[in-house]
């Protein structure tokens, strides 16, 4: 009980610093309710920064990248499952072997990469490498494996069907639980991820959430309660989907640890 | 509650892939690989020449659905992993020409004091992290897996802290630990405590930062304890408790060794995570350094090596000294996980 009390509480405390003035949650003995200053809040934290274009920004970052692995890697996850071809026991292991990896190995040139693209400062940047993963694939193979049965695969096929009139028709609908994961686990990485934004998104009217609630942040005199208000709104979203998909994703984000 | 998660529908390791092919040949297992014959069905003289390219033609679909990765990879992550090591050779600003330098980064690295206070602050993070984390998360994965009732809503709380974003946490903890304003500075005045001035001592800026990385990943570390102890059969634990052992004797002689892969598993995680602790103290205290000289924070308490290599690389746009913190790093990491991997396998239970 008290592991919830002490996950839950900072919310609950994000919650009281949102909704009371600053003043209030520096005065001495500190307010521990809910106050009625949250739209106060908002409006100073709507002067300060460019909220809903941050959270656009945002949004189209975590759904485009989203949309983008879940095609790419249940399409690869299926030609890895289910068909033999020359050289694919080498590709897969090059892409297992690829995942330790660590993105910060990278940055640099991939800084550069987008300076000469012209990418620099655009969402692209932050979509295009991230729209294909290892994880994903893997993870889209073990289900495709498992859950499709050849017999349907077969009987598609003596209708005629091609490679991707199975992938769209038979597979597709077969491995959506698998789908929901990766499609949450994805959206809740892109929507929280901080390096690679801070890094390319160097225009300063087209930070994501994240970048943005950061600087707000960096200043000295921080008006808490207007940055509480801004983590607030920035948390709820992603809470929200969450709570709604909870149980199947923590069944499933356990199954990496226990294979 | 949902099905145990280790009986997962996935049969595992890249080898298993022994699906039907198009063809349906079982041949077509055998016979990529530098030792390639000619397929049986096609008189070897006039096949053997076009065969391969030929049948590398009838699989374009498969072909065309798994490049969109490598292609991907290709460009932002193997290009550019290799580029960095060819930048830890030079000097170059990102803009003018670049000149080989040699090893001239990495002797310099090896006798930068900051890149080795770096390395100490990163450590020492995550010592006080990762200890605390995951002695807590197995009492806590115990203590729910002995309760049978809201077993649903204590993992939904016990996981949120996981997916909640580390900016939005940093902020949070930045204002409870606030030096003047803080939450804890506060409860520390009302129980007639002299306040701590957390966000400026060389010690509690590495708790803070600590507890900030203990409190997000806790739960999630219990939780995959959890599904490792549902998986434990309830007849040991009966059998242990016939013959009179207490709640301590079965926890030590029964539910950690069961737990030992599972252990190792988030020992080696949160090594790797821990390790690359970036966000926190860059949130915390920034690290531009034309407002912030002491990046971060005072006495560069909460340099650790990323933000340190951030700082070289984006604020002083030294790139190739980036590169050469980057890489040694990572093969830092590496060899931790190494020596963590023995460390945590040598403890076999002895016979």
């Amino acid at each position: 009980m008290t592991g919830v009390v002490i996950s839950v509480f900072p919310f609950y405390w994000i919650v009281v610093m949102a909704t009371n003035t600053s003043q209030d949650i520096y005065r001495y003995p500190p307010k521990l309710w809910f106050g009625d200053h949250l739209l106060t809040n908002v409006r100073h934290l709507f002067d300060k920064m460019a909220f809903f274009s941050s959270l656009s920004n945002t949004v189209i970052v975590a759904v485009c990248t989203t949309a983008l692995v879940l095609f790419f890697d249940s399409l690869a996850a299926f030609a890895f499952a289910k068909y033999d071809f020359p050289a694919k026991k080498f590709l897969f292991g090059v892409l297992l072997s690829m995942y330790i990896l660590p993105t910060q190995l990278a940055i640099i040139p991939q800084y550069e990469i987008m300076v000469q693209l012209g990418w620099l400062g655009t969402l692209k940047a932050l979509v295009v490498p991230a729209a294909a993963n290892a994880f994903g694939i893997f993870w889209m193979r073990q289900y495709t494996t498992s859950s499709v049965p050849d017999e349907l695969l077969d009987a598609a096929r003596i209708e005629g069907a091609g490679f991707f009139r199975l992938y769209w028709h038979v597979v597709l609908p077969c491995v959506r639980p698998a789908l929901a994961f990766l499609g949450i686990y994805t959206f809740i990485a892109a929507w929280n991820d901080y390096i690679l934004p801070l890094v390319m998104l160097v225009n300063p009217d087209r930070l994501t959430l994240q970048v943005a609630l950061a600087q707000l942040y960096a200043g000295h005199s921080t008006d808490y309660s207007m940055v509480m208000a801004g983590v607030l709104l920035s948390v709820i979203p992603l809470v929200l989907v969450f709570t709604f998909f909870a149980r199947g994703f923590i069944a499933d984000a356990t199954k990496g640890a226990l294979r | 509650m949902s099905s145990s998660p280790v009986a997962g529908p996935a049969p595992s390791g890249p080898a298993s892939g022994s699906g039907t092919g198009p063809t349906g040949s079982p041949a077509s297992d055998r016979d990529h690989g530098p030792g390639r014959r000619a397929p049986q069905i096609r008189p070897v003289s006039a096949g053997s020449r076009r065969g391969p390219r030929r049948r590398v033609a009838r699989y374009w679909p498969q072909y065309l659905a798994i490049s969109p990765y490598y292609v991907i990879f290709t460009v932002f992550m193997l290009f550019p992993v290799l580029y960095t090591v060819f930048l830890a050779f030079q000097k170059w600003d990102g803009i003018g020409d670049m000149h080989f330098v040699g090893f001239q980064q990495f002797r310099f690295l090896w006798d930068d004091p900051v890149f080795w206070l770096s390395v100490r602050n990163t450590l020492v993070i995550w010592v006080l992290s990762t200890v605390p984390m995951l002695c807590m998360a197995l009492v806590l994965a115990v203590l729910v897996n002995s309760t049978k009732r809201l077993t649903a809503f204590y993992r939904v709380a016990l996981f949120i802290p996981s997916i909640t974003s580390l900016v939005a946490i940093a902020i949070f903890f930045g204002a409870v630990f606030s030096n003047n304003f803080g939450l804890i500075n506060a409860v520390l005045r009302a129980l007639h405590l002299s306040a701590v001035p957390w966000m400026s001592n060389e010690w509690t800026i590495k708790l803070v930062i600590s507890a900030l990385m203990t409190w997000q990943w806790t739960g999630y570390n219990a939780i995959i304890y959890l599904a490792g102890l549902q998986a434990i059969p309830s007849e040991l634990y009966e059998a242990a408790r016939v013959d009179g052992a207490g709640p301590v004797r079965i926890f030590r002689s029964i539910t950690v060794p069961l737990l030992r892969p599972i252990i190792l598993f988030t020992v080696v995680i949160s090594t790797v995570t821990g390790m690359q602790s970036f966000t926190e103290p860059q949130v915390l205290f920034g690290s531009e350094a034309a407002t912030n000289p002491n990046s971060g924070g005072p006495g560069q308490a909460g340099l650790t090596t990323l933000l340190y290599f951030y700082h070289q690389a984006f604020d002083n746009n030294d790139f190739g000294y980036g590169a050469a913190i980057v890489w040694a790093f990572f093969l830092f990491i590496l060899l931790i996980v190494v020596v963590n991997w023995r460390l945590v396998q040598r403890k076999e239970p002895r016979p």
